[in-house]
């Protein structure tokens, strides 16, 4: 049970020192959550904390696979607009 | 009724007894060498930030946390991300060939109290090695109430809070998250956390007679009907400036403004709400939105001239650059203080009426006119035109001659043809100049003249190396003479 940080990330050092695991890291291209210690925030929080302050939609994601902040949840800019963001 | 911090030549349509009463001696004397909150200053000093800061805590509409761009200049983009070691080292090289350098601040690119262990790591070494030079910071005000102590403490004795709203209901239209407390936070809720520690935090700070500027982005239809009470609320409380700067927001910049097209105020909008606050509070107009990590004078940024690798190899002597700065920045304040005493009151103009000798009096008014202005520095007119990167425009009336705002040329991706739509860098900038009626340089070329008096701008090179106010005033007084300004007085009177 883990979350991951993907190429998505832009290394605003935000979350990492919200873990109370110190499970995420520094690292190139981008940070990452060392698996072994992430428990995803149970017990700790009622809110994972790294995904509940990454201001970057699709950055984090559970240990299915799901985006935990998917498109439009946090700039409220709608999905279709966001292909003009591409330049 | 001079207050003399630089906004000397501001003092326009001062009738009623809302006027802005001069400022206390104590803040004169800790703005006037400060570029960002002395109008006059910031022709002559310089700054710097650095961007130690990458953290946020909250979403802004207007900013987009993936923008990064070298070509951008505007609040919270940065192309290098600093450890607090390279941002002193930065500071220690910068302000040791820059003597002019007075300031140092941390803005960004976020939130500098999102990341307050790199902020204050910063600010105290900086306090240390380099203790002539004020520091400041900018911040959204959600941490603000936790580290006033903190910022007290390290002598940080001007702050600045982006304060939009009063109100959650608009902010709620502003910010859509705020974190708090160990969670994300929308909506209303949102909103009225992040304006209930706002002004918490700014009471907190006038309390510690600490210096606070407040900035407001006018996004129209959102909250520029709004900010005149927020200009008054935070007045009351004792802000000493209030900068209400115009919301940037394109579809590149990709933020949800930019990307749901809410639209920028025009330069008249945001001109005809500052003048509406402007009764409540000074108000600041030559801010240029700089980027975090902007380095030099506000109209110049030469970060890129202080690469890292450029930094790390550098030795500075510490000491000896200290004082050369004191040195250089002692003759400054000295000349200012010269020009000052030398022309306590010239903006304010010799009645007109001495001027009009042989017209039959009160037959007309003058109209007022904007005019814009080719510098590089030293509040004189001495940049030649092609090579202006901005332009100040003042506006000249019977009142006097004062300050409106900045025009940059230079607008973001010059060069590309995706910007500008095939236009000529001559044309965007007479575009940027609509509205001036006179454009005072040190030189120009002769097809730049030509394109200009074609285009209603009448270019004047016959005042070059004056200072810009009395420059403007002598134009506008020729054209007075000329009848260039004459309007009949019914005209006036039934408009």
């Amino acid at each position: 049970m883990s979350f991951t940080i993907n190429e998505l990330c832009t290394n605003c050092w935000a979350c990492e020192p919200l873990c109370p695991n110190q499970a995420i890291y520094e690292a190139k291209p981008h940070f990452l959550i060392d698996s072994r210690r992430c428990n995803e925030c149970e017990g700790d929080y009622p809110d994972p904390q790294c995904a509940s302050i990454c201001p970057i939609e699709g950055a984090i994601l559970d240990s299915s696979g799901q985006m935990l902040n998917p498109p439009g949840s946090l700039t409220g800019i709608p999905p279709e607009k966001m292909s003009m963001n591409k330049i | 009724m001079t207050d003399s911090i630089g906004f000397g030549h501001h003092q326009h349509a001062c009738t009623t007894n809302n006027c802005t009463t001069p400022l206390a001696e104590n803040i004169r004397e800790q703005v006037q060498n400060h570029p960002c909150y002395s109008e006059q200053a910031h022709h002559y000093f310089a700054r710097m930030h650095v961007a130690v800061a990458p953290a946020c805590n909250i979403q802004c509409h207007y900013c987009n946390r993936k923008y990064d761009c070298a070509n951008e200049s505007r609040p919270g983009v940065v192309s290098e991300l600093l450890t607090p070691d390279q941002a002193v080292k930065k500071v220690l090289v910068v302000s040791s060939e820059i003597p002019q350098m007075s300031v140092v601040g941390i803005a960004g690119p976020s939130d500098p109290l999102a990341n307050p262990e790199k902020t204050f790591a910063t600010f105290k070494e900086l306090a240390e090695k380099a203790p002539d030079l004020k520091l400041c910071l900018s911040t959204n005000g959600l941490n603000l109430p936790q580290y006033v102590d903190q910022i007290a403490q390290y002598n940080i004795n001007h702050v600045t809070i982006t304060i939009n709203c009063v109100d959650p209901v608009i902010g709620a239209k502003i910010y859509p998250w705020i974190f708090w407390q160990n969670r994300r936070i929308k909506g209303i809720k949102a909103a009225e956390i992040l304006i209930e520690q706002q002004q918490k935090g700014l009471e907190m700070l006038l309390e510690r007679q600490i210096l606070v500027k407040v900035n407001s982005v006018m996004i129209p239809g959102i909250n520029d009907q709004h900010l005149a009470e927020v200009s008054k609320i935070v007045k009351a409380k004792g802000a000493f400036l209030h900068n209400i700067m115009p919301l940037l927001a394109k579809p590149e910049h990709g933020t949800f403004y930019g990307l749901t097209g809410q639209r920028s105020p025009t330069d008249s909008e945001l001109s005809a709400l500052q003048d509406s606050c402007e009764g409540e509070m000074k108000m600041m107009r030559h801010c240029r939105q700089c980027r975090a990590d902007a380095v030099g004078m506000l109209g110049e940024d030469r970060n890129q001239d202080f690469t890292l690798e450029k930094i790390e190899s550098a030795t500075v002597d510490y000491q000896a650059a200290m004082q050369k700065r004191i040195t250089v920045q002692a003759q400054i304040t000295a000349q200012m203080t010269e020009k000052k005493e030398q022309q306590p009151h010239y903006v304010q103009f010799i009645p007109l009426t001495s001027i009009k000798r042989g017209l039959t009096k009160q037959k007309f008014v003058h109209r007022p006119i904007l005019m814009a202005v080719a510098t590089k520095g030293d509040n004189l007119v001495n940049e030649h035109f092609g090579h202006a990167k901005e332009f100040l425009i003042y506006e000249a009336s019977h009142t006097g001659v004062r300050f409106l705002r900045h025009v940059k040329t230079d607008l973001y991706c010059h060069g590309d043809d995706s910007c500008g739509e095939g236009e000529t860098a001559l044309q965007r900038t007479i575009h940027a100049l609509t509205g001036c009626e006179v454009i005072l340089c040190a030189r120009i070329g002769y097809g730049p003249w030509e394109a200009l008096v074609a285009a209603g701008i009448q270019p004047n090179n016959d005042h070059p190396y004056e200072p810009i106010e009395e420059a403007v005033e002598k134009v506008y007084k020729e054209m007075i003479i000329a009848g260039k300004l004459d309007e009949p007085l019914q005209q006036q009177l039934g408009a």
